[in-house]
């Protein structure tokens, strides 16, 4: 009798014992496969792949977005009050920067159009800091000239026509057309004996411009620029050819405007998202 | 307090434990002798399951409608600029209000260190709602992913119905532990890393902002579960799960299962994504005539659906007192 009863109970006992050792086991695999997944997130942003321009406001230093990625929570608020759809969000390939917000300039910069910072106010966890309260302060990167002897004042020449040809999509606010719509940039071909686009179209220098007029943006004294971002310099030369090369200034807030806008393939202008002005001319 | 706590436990992977003669109430000793009494031949259950026939998914229609609408708020809100529900599921306004999902704020606050208002009155709006609701409620009446395993699952048992493949289970307490290891993580490497690879997150993202590479990811995930393991995401990894689990343990939303009128056949555990929360089910387990359902449950209702006898029901704590 009992020899029967231990027959019938240690055997499925033994199976079970066998299946919840199994169990554990891929359990303990199951963890680690899903971990060791989770972790090649950081391979991007260790290689500095994940690195961007990011939205105004972003709490990063100029070669260190950590506490950035730790804020954002990966919502895209800021994507959706963009006037001019400037803000994307990044795909998986960033790792732990996935769902973060950034500006890819050439396609599409950021031209403070809104004038208030919308997506700074719509961001839920300061990602964004709300210690930022007009354009004139955001330090997002730096311009830099890439290629000056491709630049077309440089070399005496003129532009006329669409900026960056009929298929562009990007947008930018034309004030004197409209206040509260950007338009295509398709939409809007300039005649200009010398280029000057790059300065031409810098919010900061439209601002600057508007402030001496007599009339700021907003009509609030206080979105005036302190400095200047970016002019045109005469270039010394004896054959009579008025040439024009652009400079870079302090009052630079990295925006991407001036890359977006430069009518030349590749561009003359780009955007460093390692610098700000700060960290160019220290205080 | 000692059914909170037991509920808390069995969320967190402890597998149920059958109670002792002492632990059941007298009436529903009662009512299990009087099961042991009188067993129902297979005539008269056939006429329990004819009688109930069609009226199977009243609570699965009123989930899936309601969770295609709330993802939808979020693509059309977008899309046309009403500005209704801006954002995504991690973190979004409601005409203007802020709310936020309550584990990738957790994850925020443990990698930055630092909490603004904003997200202060988010994790309170949707804390203060979820708990209305239920806690996991989010899982099966909100999350996207829920409905793509839901679907995922569909295939899965067919696959295992066919002998084509068979079903691999973990143990529950697994999740616990990743619960734990990415609220470490997030603490310590100062990265949001559960939300690398949340489905929930991406998903939500990419129906808001488009698709990208992490659907690739969220593929592989419903492969897994189709060919390996039946819900694993949901059963044996997701945090979110977790968290909103724990604020469910008070909340006055939930299944009641009443034990009289049940024939113990099973057929709920089997619907179940979470079939543990349904122990009290089995013959002889029930403590009490009525037991409420733990904080596991997701309330989707499939068990309330499926039961023949109308044992499970949905109960407001409460308002039965009220009405």
């Amino acid at each position: 009798m009992s020899k029967e009863t231990k027959k019938v109970t240690h055997k499925p006992s033994a199976k079970r014992r066998q299946e919840s050792r199994r169990e554990f086991l891929r359990s303990a695999g199951l963890a680690a496969g899903i971990l060791t997944v989770s972790m090649f997130g950081y391979y991007p942003v260790a290689q500095g792949i994940s690195f961007r321009l990011r939205p105004p406001g972003a709490i990063k230093t100029p070669d260190d977005e950590q506490k950035f990625l730790a804020s954002c929570i990966k919502c895209g608020q800021c994507v959706q009050v963009c006037p001019v759809e400037a803000i994307k969000l990044t795909d998986l390939d960033d790792g732990f920067g996935i769902g973060t917000p950034y500006i890819d300039p050439r396609a599409q910069a950021c031209d403070f159009s809104c004038d208030g910072l919308q997506c700074v106010l719509a961001c839920p966890t300061g990602a964004l800091t709300h210690d930022l309260d007009y354009p004139a302060d955001s330090r997002m990167g730096f311009a830099r000239i890439d290629k000056p002897a491709s630049c077309l004042a440089a070399q005496g020449k003129g532009f006329t026509g669409i900026a960056r040809g009929a298929e562009f999509k990007g947008k930018l606010r034309y004030d004197e057309i409209d206040r509260w719509n950007p338009i295509a940039l398709r939409e809007h071909p300039y005649d200009l004996e010398l280029c000057d686009l790059c300065v031409r179209q810098c919010p900061i220098e439209i601002r600057i411009a508007q402030c001496e007029a007599g009339t700021p943006p907003s009509n609030d004294p206080n979105q005036c620029p302190p400095q200047h971002a970016i002019k045109l310099e005469p270039i010394e030369n004896s054959d009579g050819v008025q040439r024009m090369r652009p400079v870079i200034l302090d009052g630079c807030v990295g925006c991407g405007v001036c890359e977006m806008i430069c009518p030349v393939e590749p561009t003359v202008i780009v955007t460093d998202i390692d610098k700000v002005t700060t960290t160019v001319s220290p205080i | 307090m000692k059914t909170v706590f037991e509920s808390l436990m069995q969320l967190l992977g402890r597998k149920p434990s059958r109670p002792s003669g002492e632990q059941i109430t007298p009436a529903a000793q009662v009512i299990h002798f009087e099961k042991k009494q009188r067993k129902l031949t297979a005539e008269e259950l056939k006429a329990v399951h004819l009688a109930h026939a069609g009226h199977g998914n009243k609570w699965l229609k009123r989930r899936w409608t309601t969770l295609i609408i709330v993802n939808l708020l979020f693509v059309v809100s977008y899309y046309f600029d009403v500005q209704l529900l801006e954002g995504a599921l991690t973190a979004s306004r409601f005409v203007g209000f802020h709310m936020a999902d309550l584990n990738s704020a957790l994850q925020v606050m443990l990698a930055y260190k630092h909490v603004v208002l904003n997200l202060v009155i988010g994790t309170v709006t949707i804390f203060v709602l979820w708990f209305l609701l239920g806690g996991r409620t989010f899982c099966s009446w909100a999350c996207p992913y829920h409905l793509l395993s839901e679907w995922a699952e569909k295939i899965h048992l067919w696959l295992v119905a066919k002998r084509i493949i068979k079903n691999h289970t973990f143990h529950r307490g697994v999740r616990t532990l990743f619960y734990i290891i990415f609220a470490l993580l997030a603490l310590l490497t100062g990265y949001t890393v559960f939300e690398t690879i949340s489905p929930t997150g991406i998903i939500s993202r990419a129906l808001i902002y488009g698709p990208g590479l992490a659907l690739l990811w969220v593929a592989a995930l419903l492969l897994f579960e189709i060919f390996v393991s039946r819900r694993a995401w949901c059963r044996y990894v997701c945090p979110i799960g977790i968290t909103y689990g724990v604020v469910g343990l008070f909340s006055p939303v939930r299944v009641k299962f009443k034990l009289d009128g049940c024939h113990h056949e099973g057929d709920c555990r089997k619907a179940c994504l979470v079939p543990h929360v349904l122990d009290v089910t089995i013959k002889g387990q029930a403590k009490d005539t009525e037991m409420p359902i733990g904080a596991d449950c997701t309330r989707c209702g499939m068990c309330v659906d499926i039961c023949p006898t109308g044992s499970l029901r949905f109960e407001i704590k409460g308002l039965s007192k009220l009405l």
